[in-house]
């Protein structure tokens, strides 16, 4: 199953919009996305899950894609998540 | 089982289940369907959450073009959480499995994420909490619609959980039905904590967010006496509390016996025994616990939570209302005590690093004459429907009290000149609640008709102790010597002088206190609603002989310590079944 792990650098971290950018990315792919951050555990589809991770700056989150575009999605959160907040 | 800690601000003990009020009014009955109604209760749920998206999606495209892009994104956060696939699907399950129907499984499933949310410790991520209600919001709206239940209509008792108080949701409630109320926000001035005093049913506020804390039917006890809510309390916990509100009932019942008996000594001392209040309707309140007067009618709340002055109008409306409803019992109307914790839109302009020393009280007004003349001329025009008397709070030195009393004596003129009815002889007071008029209280007491003496400022002022501040709130208390000795030398003064001499702070309140009170000489005790009837209890049975002697005894300490544990002492001694 391919995993990537991405920092978080923005400066709020995963709040609301990052969250809604997040799994709308996540959606646009046929895979099933499961975010872990230490113990936590989010669904990547979920932004309720996504928001209470409370993923802050400086935080890494391990982001693992299951299904036939798994590293396509991968490649396209891991560049939402490196330009939160950057409109 | 969770306890939650709030300001108890009504007496008594409620257990219920509880009905969750929103800003809307909406009311969740927790009620279950039928296995063939499973199917329909998921098809209103699909069609609230299309409509609500529907909604979101507009209001995008509405605030992007007023305002811009940026807030207009704010709602694709609402749209994102109306399709989470957790939440729906967490709904449906509650509605196929426990026959839930969609607006009580919406109810609980976000109020459990609100409850997450406010659990997070970054401030700025909790904060998204607000998301979250407004999304429970939009879709019971599109649940309930026009299906909202009558709160008039309660087939069972209820405790009323809210996150204030509206009078129109107080308006339209079956009072019958409410055996409490517990609210978020709220102090001793808000309307919820006003209406329960007056319908005497317990109630705690400040909670802050006990509306997301628990769903309607949850089962509940509001304990009024310590400020405590318990949710969802374990059958022994429900044990304990029955006791606690048996004892309570009896307790009342018993004193409740004493209401039409008068605030005399055993040994025939007779002492005037008034209410406090904010707002008119609590005349009755007193009346009905047995005062004969009131002490201390507090006029701030004229003045707050509005963007224009009041007008005379207004105030005359407000007084006459009281002293109608005092029939013909004598009303202290104590003139506006802004400032410090209390503002208006006018006073809460002013940034000030030590507002308990700044601009409040007798000098907001003073500064600010037209308002002030205002309300001395509604006070004076009232003084023809009753004994009204007019009381200055804060004053700290002679010049205040000269320069307020020459401020009266020209509305007094006008008055005249334009013929309109007033009480000439109307009685003015001070209220002694800063060192400096105590220890000044002799030369004061040679310009005022009466002292009405303010505890509660007298020792935050005296000690230096703000008593709302944790750490040093232990530090605050009645007892200590020095203030003691403040009241008693303000009493004197008042003997001497031949003027009546009352207490209206919070330590009149409180049985311990009142035998050395009652000793030092004091005429009247000025006391909230609710403590009336245990004040007049521990009066009758304190013979003047023993507070007289408490009272010598008393100034043998020197430390607040020894006063209030020798007190308490004397209290449990006299009073078993009331003081712990």
């Amino acid at each position: 199953m391919p995993v990537r792990e991405v920092s978080i650098v923005n400066r709020q971290g995963v709040h609301a919009r990052p969250a809604v950018q997040f799994v709308t990315t996540a959606k646009k792919f046929s895979c099933r996305v499961t975010v872990r951050m230490g113990t936590k555990v989010a669904d990547g589809a979920s932004i309720m899950e996504m928001m209470l991770l409370e993923a802050l700056p400086g935080t890494v989150l391990r982001i693992e894609a299951e299904g036939p575009e798994a590293d396509a999605c991968l490649d396209a959160l891991a560049h939402v998540v490196a330009e939160f907040d950057k409109d | 089982m969770e306890i939650r800690k709030g300001i108890a601000v009504s007496p008594g003990v409620a257990i219920a289940p509880a009905i969750v009020l929103d800003s809307e009014q909406f009311r969740i009955p927790r009620r279950s369907i039928e296995p063939q109604e499973t199917a329909a209760e998921l098809g209103r749920f699909q069609a609230a959450v299309e409509h609500a998206q529907g909604e979101v999606r507009e209001l995008r495209v509405r605030v992007a073009s007023d305002v811009g892009e940026k807030l207009g994104a704010i709602f694709d956060v609402q749209d994102a959480l109306l399709a989470d696939p957790h939440l729906v699907a967490e709904v449906r399950e509650l509605v196929e499995r426990e026959r839930y129907s969609a607006e009580y499984a919406v109810s609980q499933i976000l109020k459990a994420y609100a409850r997450k949310f406010l659990a997070l410790p970054n401030r700025y991520m909790a904060d998204r909490v607000a998301d979250v209600y407004d999304v429970e919001k939009r879709l019971l709206r599109n649940l309930i619609g026009a299906r909202r239940e009558s709160l008039g209509q309660l087939s069972e008792p209820v405790i009323v959980i809210a996150h204030d108080l509206t009078p129109s949701q107080t308006a339209s409630l079956d009072r019958s039905k409410v055996l409490a109320f517990a609210t978020d926000i709220g102090g001793r001035t808000s309307h919820t904590t006003i209406v329960a005093r007056a319908m005497g049913i317990p109630a705690v506020v400040g909670l802050k967010t006990i509306t997301a804390e628990l769903s309607g039917g949850d089962n509940v006890i509001v304990d009024g006496n310590r400020g405590l809510v318990v949710i969802n309390p374990d059958e022994a916990t429900i044990g304990r509390f029955r006791e606690a509100e048996g004892r309570f009932r009896r307790m009342e019942k018993q004193l409740g016996d004493l209401r039409d008996l008068p605030a005399t000594t055993p040994d025939g001392h007779e002492v005037r025994l008034w209410g406090n209040i904010e707002f008119p309707h609590e005349v009755e309140v007193c009346l009905s616990r047995g005062a004969t007067g009131i002490g201390l009618y507090r006029t701030e709340f004229l003045y707050l939570d509005r963007d224009a002055d009041p007008t005379e109008e207004e105030h005359f409306q407000a007084y006459a209302e009281a002293i109608d409803a005092a029939k013909g019992r004598p009303v202290v109307i104590r003139t506006c005590d802004l400032g410090a914790d209390k503002f208006t839109h006018l006073s809460g302009e002013y940034d000030e690093r030590n507002p308990f020393l700044g601009c409040r009280s007798i000098r907001f007004s003073l500064q600010h004459i037209g308002l002030f003349e205002t309300q001395l001329r509604a006070i004076l025009r009232a003084s023809a429907l009753g004994p009204v008397r007019i009381m200055f709070p804060l004053i700290t030195n002679l010049r205040e009290l000269r320069q307020a009393k020459m401020l009266l004596g020209d509305v007094r003129e006008d008055l005249e000149e334009e013929g309109v009815l007033f009480d000439p002889d109307a009685k003015v007071g001070i209220m002694v609640e800063v060192p400096s008029a105590a220890i000044m209280a002799r030369h004061f007491a040679r310009e005022c008709d009466f002292f009405s003496i303010g505890t509660n400022d007298l020792t935050q002022y005296a000690l230096a102790v703000d008593r709302s501040n944790e750490r040093v709130a232990s530090l605050y208390t009645p007892g200590h010597p020095a203030v003691l000795r403040l009241i008693q030398s303000v009493v004197e003064a008042g003997l001497e002088a031949g003027i009546e001499v009352g207490v209206c702070g919070e330590m009149a309140g409180e049985p311990i206190y009142v035998p050395v009170l009652l000793g030092m000489g004091v005429h009247v005790f000025s006391v909230s609603p609710a403590t009336l009837l245990e004040i007049k209890k521990v009066i009758r049975t304190v013979s003047m002989a023993q507070a007289r002697e408490v009272c010598q005894k008393v100034f043998q300490f020197d430390s607040d310590r020894e006063v209030d544990a020798y007190l308490t002492e004397i209290g449990r001694r006299l009073l078993p079944e009331m003081i712990a």
